[in-house]
């Protein structure tokens, strides 16, 4: 039986005037590969964040482990903090560091461990993502995907439970999205992690997803496996999918009408 | 009206607002003094970018002010035939005022505005967040040693920039005007006292707490992008500035009234 890794109920979140979510509830099973998909600006980093505890929602519940990720202390939050991760789209690396200083930053954060260890372990999370051989390289010496690759054998540095990969696919060339598509797959299956994969890239999540939530208007509007958003009915799912310019996410920002405004007529 | 009410309304919570974080944020600085196993590394890293890092222009500015005043100090002086008097005059000048004051104008050039835009920049490339994730606490890790680090250098700073002064008031006023070096200096001695070193350094100990404090709050609280760290990084120089001479005024009229 699967058991949720996270669970998010009745969460509601506002910044500041602007409804973000609106009574939203979702979870995430242990072991999947989970995608959170949707148009552009609806919030879906946010909702990373808000899983991460960097933000308080303005109602509702947001379980990990069991644990309420709101209602944690500073000291409590920074402990649940070791067993999740996040891969952020810039990667986030230490500029001033190399790609092994990076990797073995959290190790050195949060362990004694001897150097020696620390170097096979970081050996290690580095032979995984392909990049052993550029240990020494700093963060501006790298490609966006050698950098995405770095900052995700830094997040699996401490082995987390729980990794949240924001906008993994983004600017990457069709041979880097490969990479980190498998990549992310991988090491789910192998490390036995829990992934939430936030995307818009269509083709790549439904490559690797086990369970998709898309989110629009505040409130998820579709979910369920790969097979069965393609069968989903509803327009809103369909013109997200496929990538059609105009639907019910109009073309046009709203705005007064064109023919009036040419003719002076407008505001 | 009612408007400007609102307005002033929201300007002023906006200023609480703000007060408030940069208070929580010196706290947090203050309470993480640096440990030696993680802490004392990353300072001793920060005392270099931010001090020694600093010392050519801390340096070169010392030396000459301390020409220009004795100059300046000697055309007026001779007049009176009171050119006996440069030493303890650039000596008291440089000590009470110029070394701290200049010290910390430009140290709010050279370090502050590096420091904001260096924490900027790792908020907009979301290192602040990601150390976060990584139950890393950023004010410990990031604020906390470059706080440290700017407090405890800005007063070496000063008393080099202040030595180096009366270094160069010596080779303008001795070595090139003429003024008989035994007088320079035994007068300086008489009329310089332990008083007024003490005060120097209590002066730039508090210019060293404000813009270093300054300077990491405008750089944590910045809007994170290219013209939210631009505006930062003028502002804290700006405020750090004006600060320091408004707190300048404060401490001169305690100390030597």
């Amino acid at each position: 039986m699967t058991t949720n890794l996270v669970e998010i109920n009745n969460l509601t979140f506002n910044r500041e005037e602007r409804c973000i979510y609106n009574n939203i509830s979702l979870s995430i099973p242990k072991g999947k590969v989970t995608a959170i998909m949707g148009p552009s600006g609806i919030g879906k980093t946010t909702l990373l964040r808000l899983m991460g505890g960097q933000l308080k929602p303005s109602k509702g519940e947001i379980l990990f482990a069991g644990h309420d990720i709101p209602k944690l202390s500073r000291t409590a939050l920074y402990e649940i903090r070791k067993r999740m991760s996040m891969l952020f789209q810039s990667g986030a690396l230490f500029t001033d560091m190399s790609v092994y200083e990076n990797v073995a930053f959290p190790i050195r954060e949060h362990s004694k461990l001897p150097e020696s260890i620390i170097e096979k372990m970081v050996m290690m999370k580095l032979e995984v993502v392909g990049l052993r051989g550029a240990m020494h390289l700093k963060p501006s010496e790298l490609s966006g995907g050698m950098a995405r690759r770095a900052a995700l054998a830094r997040a699996i540095a401490l082995d987390p439970e729980l990794i949240m990969y924001d906008e993994p696919f983004a600017g990457q060339d069709p041979i880097s999205m490969g990479v980190i598509v498998r990549l992310i797959r991988d090491l789910n299956d192998a490390l036995g992690l829990t992934s939430v994969v936030v995307s818009h890239d269509v083709p790549e999540v439904m490559s690797i997803a086990d369970y998709i939530y898309i989110i629009a208007d505040e409130k998820i509007i579709g979910q369920g496996t790969p097979e069965q958003i393609y069968a989903q009915e509803s327009p809103l799912v369909q013109q997200f999918i496929k990538g059609e310019h105009d639907g019910p996410v109009a073309f046009h920002y709203p705005a007064t009408d064109y023919k009036s405004e040419l003719m002076g007529e407008g505001s | 009206m009612l408007e400007k009410i609102q307005g002033l309304g929201q300007l002023s919570i906006s200023i609480l607002g703000g007060l408030g974080r940069a208070v929580l944020i010196l706290l947090s600085a203050i309470a993480h003094l640096p440990n030696f196993r993680k802490g004392f590394p990353l300072f001793v890293g920060q005392l270099y970018a931010i001090g020694v890092l600093s010392l050519i222009i801390i340096m070169v500015s010392g030396t000459f002010i301390g020409m220009v005043l004795a100059l300046q100090g000697y055309t007026v002086l001779v007049d009176y035939g009171a050119e006996g008097s440069l030493g303890p005059m650039v000596a008291l000048s440089l000590l009470r005022e110029l070394g701290p004051v200049v010290t910390a104008l430009l140290f709010a050039g050279r370090a502050g505005s590096a420091l904001t835009a260096e924490i900027g920049l790792m908020k907009a490339t979301e290192q602040l967040s990601s150390l976060e994730m990584m139950a890393v606490d950023p004010l410990r890790r990031v604020i906390a040693p470059r706080f440290w680090a700017g407090f405890f250098s800005m007063p070496l700073l000063a008393a080099i920039f202040s030595i180096l002064g009366i270094f160069g008031a010596h080779l303008v006023g001795v070595e090139w005007l003429g003024v008989d070096r035994g007088t320079f200096w035994s007068v300086m001695q008489a009329d310089v006292d332990l008083r007024d070193i003490i005060n120097g350094t209590i002066k730039s100990l508090a210019f060293a707490f404000v813009v270093t404090w300054i300077a990491v709050y405008k750089g944590y609280n910045c809007i994170p992008t290219s013209e939210g760290i631009s505006r930062a990084t003028t502002s804290s120089v700006v405020q750090a500035s004006l600060m320091v001479l408004g707190l300048d005024f404060i401490l001169t009229a305690i100390m030597f009234t």
